[in-house]
């Protein structure tokens, strides 16, 4: 996905190159062309590491420091996710990135009826304290930084968090979590929402908060441009949509009496790689510069470090295929190198059986290895931002920023993004541009190899993860034990004091901390929220 | 009495979130000249059944990425058997392994179109399968 349009002449000759962000690319680049966009070394590039952060936010890149791979693991029972886990760390990973089932991100307990048939299916379970024990068991929290992959409810999973790791003895101070806790996005792209806009929007808020003081070390909120990529926008709108995004939950707290440089440090990013390898760089080096402008300029951010977009780029979900699998192998690897030239921080990569299923052991340790062959054989960390200086890179880097502020120009037009998700207007625009792209596709005007060109061959047999029933009652089993052995008076007063402050506007985070520790389930706190909030409604689009 | 438009439940059963799928092939149904009436996001299997009576539908279209798309199809068919809704044609997409096309077929789906398939092939399935009223 997201490869170019190619206009050819009879005799297989490129005539046109359009790039899905709308920018023509020329058969070759000149001094000329840097002049013509208006190309400057300090305002537009700057040395590694300084001000506006094209080139990279590190001055020595990957050579100070290789980057993060965080294979997005999980599933099945936290014991089962547990042995993944230290196999992953065991094999080199330094990161984890927690794939939690739908029923958790939802909400809801193991024993809903809702739910049958999902518990466990595409991550782990999750319903209390208990079950988070035990798949961070024996990992170090103080060493390994963890991606908690959700959203709706990711306040009571962050806080689940912080109480797991102090009953294990560590200090919240000392802990490294990223919860995506992107709710805008999800409403966008992802699905896994439950609250209405607003309060949903406001429990983002109390995160940040809360973690300003409390949770030093986490990232509250990763801005996900990635799965809007996924439904289908282009790159340009991809870094578009997630400022914007940014801005709203950046909004939210500046209206509660802070400062952006108190809090926008801790922001980091996911966003996509995959499709026409230039634009891929071009869009995080203009996304990187812009993002720093964009602080300074409209929220007085001085703070350097507070300036830099941080995040994790990678996945490719939507440029992997189920046919010819193999070749999804050969992809991940030029999505990783395109990140590792985008100068990610960390990185993770959709293995070569996701169009199937969720990845075998070994679909996720190929992943790895390939990340690790980039950095450990090839030479990715050699030098910092290799592509630096060329006459089409710089131009390119330019031409999109130029759309990037067009495009969220759009969305402030129609009131900001938490106006323009309510009302469907960038669901609509993402659903057409996914349209469109299918078409292309299936016209061929658009080429996907071992899709619409090179279709002859027999396609691999993928080996597949499979589901195992028995997780779904062993998890069921566990809740009602749950459910017997704890103290349900304490559970009772926590839950009642947690919905007296949702109510009343408190910041809710101390309070589901609160209500971890008496093992309140995540579906027991998350009914608090539906009770108070209500639940979100869609926009009809069609 | 001119022919009237065939009309299209596209529904999104169980929690599964990935909607890009079911929202393009609506703009492709529509575009084909379908009445197109989409679910949104989380719906009960109950829920798509009582809409399929309650809009008149001649085919009920699933778009499952979770996985869970055998439970789920069991499930709905044995409604559509309780509700004698079994005229209606029953499609689903999504994230389907091969080997599992011929499982659902069995269980009453109609047609499996997983990722990749074409628009050209659903519209014309239909076509010529819907019964129409």
């Amino acid at each position: 996905m997201g490869v170019a349009t190619y206009i050819k002449d009879e005799k297989d000759a490129i005539q046109k190159v359009l790039l899905q962000s709308g920018i023509e690319v020329k058969p070759s680049y000149t001094p000329e062309d840097l002049e013509r966009v208006g190309f400057d070394y300090e305002t537009d590039l700057g040395d590694t590491g300084e001000f506006p952060f094209t080139r990279s936010i590190h001055p020595e890149g990957y050579r100070s420091r290789s980057w993060t791979t965080r294979q997005y693991t999980g599933f099945g029972t936290p014991e089962e996710t547990n042995e993944r886990f230290k196999l992953m760390i065991s094999h080199g990973q330094n990161g984890l990135n927690v794939a939690f089932d739908l029923p958790t991100q939802m909400g809801y307990d193991s024993d809903n009826e809702i739910v049958e048939g999902e518990v466990g299916r595409v991550g782990m379970a999750i319903d209390s304290l208990r079950d988070l024990e035990i798949a961070f068991k024996d990992i170090q929290l103080n060493r390994i930084g963890t991606g908690l992959t959700i959203n709706a409810v990711a306040s009571i999973m962050l806080a689940m968090y912080q109480a797991m790791a102090e009953k294990y003895g560590y200090r919240k101070t000392e802990i490294s979590a990223t919860p995506q806790n992107d709710i805008l996005k999800e409403i966008v792209g992802r699905g896994a929402w439950i609250y209405p806009v607003e309060p949903a929007v406001r429990l983002i808020g109390d995160t940040i908060e809360y973690a300003m003081k409390d949770l030093p070390r986490c990232n509250p909120v990763s801005i996900c441009g990635y799965h809007i990529r996924e439904s289908g926008c282009t790159p340009v709108q991809e870094i578009s949509y997630a400022f914007m995004i940014a801005f709203a939950y950046m909004d939210n707290v500046i209206a509660r009496g802070y400062k952006a440089e108190d809090f926008v440090a801790r922001f980091s990013f996911n966003l996509n790689i995959y499709g026409n390898l230039w634009e891929t760089v071009a869009k995080f080096r203009a996304a990187r510069k812009l993002w720093a402008k964009l602080l300074r300029e409209r929220y007085d951010v001085q703070n350097k470090k507070a300036l830099f977009l941080r995040g994790i780029f990678g996945g490719g979900g939507s440029g992997m295929t189920k046919q010819q699998p193999e070749n999804n192998i050969v992809r991940g690897a030029y999505y990783a190198l395109a990140a590792a030239l985008s100068g990610a921080q960390t990185t993770a990569l959709c293995s070569f059986d996701e169009a199937y299923t969720i990845p075998t052991e070994r679909a996720a340790l190929l992943s790895l290895r390939t990340f690790q062959i980039l950095m450990d054989e090839i030479g990715l960390r050699d030098t910092v931002d290799p592509l630096a200086g060329s006459y089409f890179v710089e131009t390119l880097t330019k031409e999109m920023e130029q759309r990037i502020l067009e495009e969220m120009e759009k969305v402030e037009k129609v009131g900001g993004m938490v106006e323009a998700v309510s009302s469907g207007y960038v669901q609509s625009e993402v659903a057409r541009q996914a349209y469109e792209y299918e078409k292309k596709l299936q016209t061929g005007e658009i080429t996907k190899v071992g899709v619409n060109k090179y279709t002859e061959g027999v396609d691999m047999e993928v080996e597949l993860h499979e589901y195992n029933d028995e997780w779904a009652q062993l998890q069921i089993r566990r809740l009602k034990e749950l459910k017997r052995d704890r103290d349900g008076a304490a559970v009772d007063m926590s839950l009642k004091a947690l919905e007296k402050a949702a109510r009343e506007k408190q910041n809710v985070m101390p309070y589901l901390v609160e209500c971890c520790k008496t093992y309140a389930t995540v579906g027991e706190m998350a009914d608090i929220f539906r009770e108070v909030f209500g639940e979100y409604v869609e926009p009809n689009i069609f | 009495m001119g022919k009237r438009k065939i009309r299209v439940l596209l529904a999104k059963p169980g929690l599964d979130g990935h909607d890009r799928g079911a929202k393009v092939v609506a703009l492709a149904m529509k575009e084909a000249g379908m009445e197109v009436i989409y679910t949104g996001l989380h719906q009960t299997v109950r829920s798509i059944v009582n809409q399929a009576l309650q809009e008149d539908v001649d085919v009920i279209g699933l778009s499952i990425m979770s996985g869970a798309h055998i439970p789920i199809c069991t499930k709905l068919a044995g409604f559509i058997r309780e509700q004698d809704i079994e005229d209606k044609l029953l499609l689903v997409g999504g994230v389907i392994p091969n080997r599992d096309i011929p499982v659902l077929k069995e269980i009453g789906v109609d047609g499996v179109f997983p990722g990749g398939a074409l628009f050209s092939e659903i519209v014309s399935f239909i076509e010529l399968k819907a019964q129409r009223a």
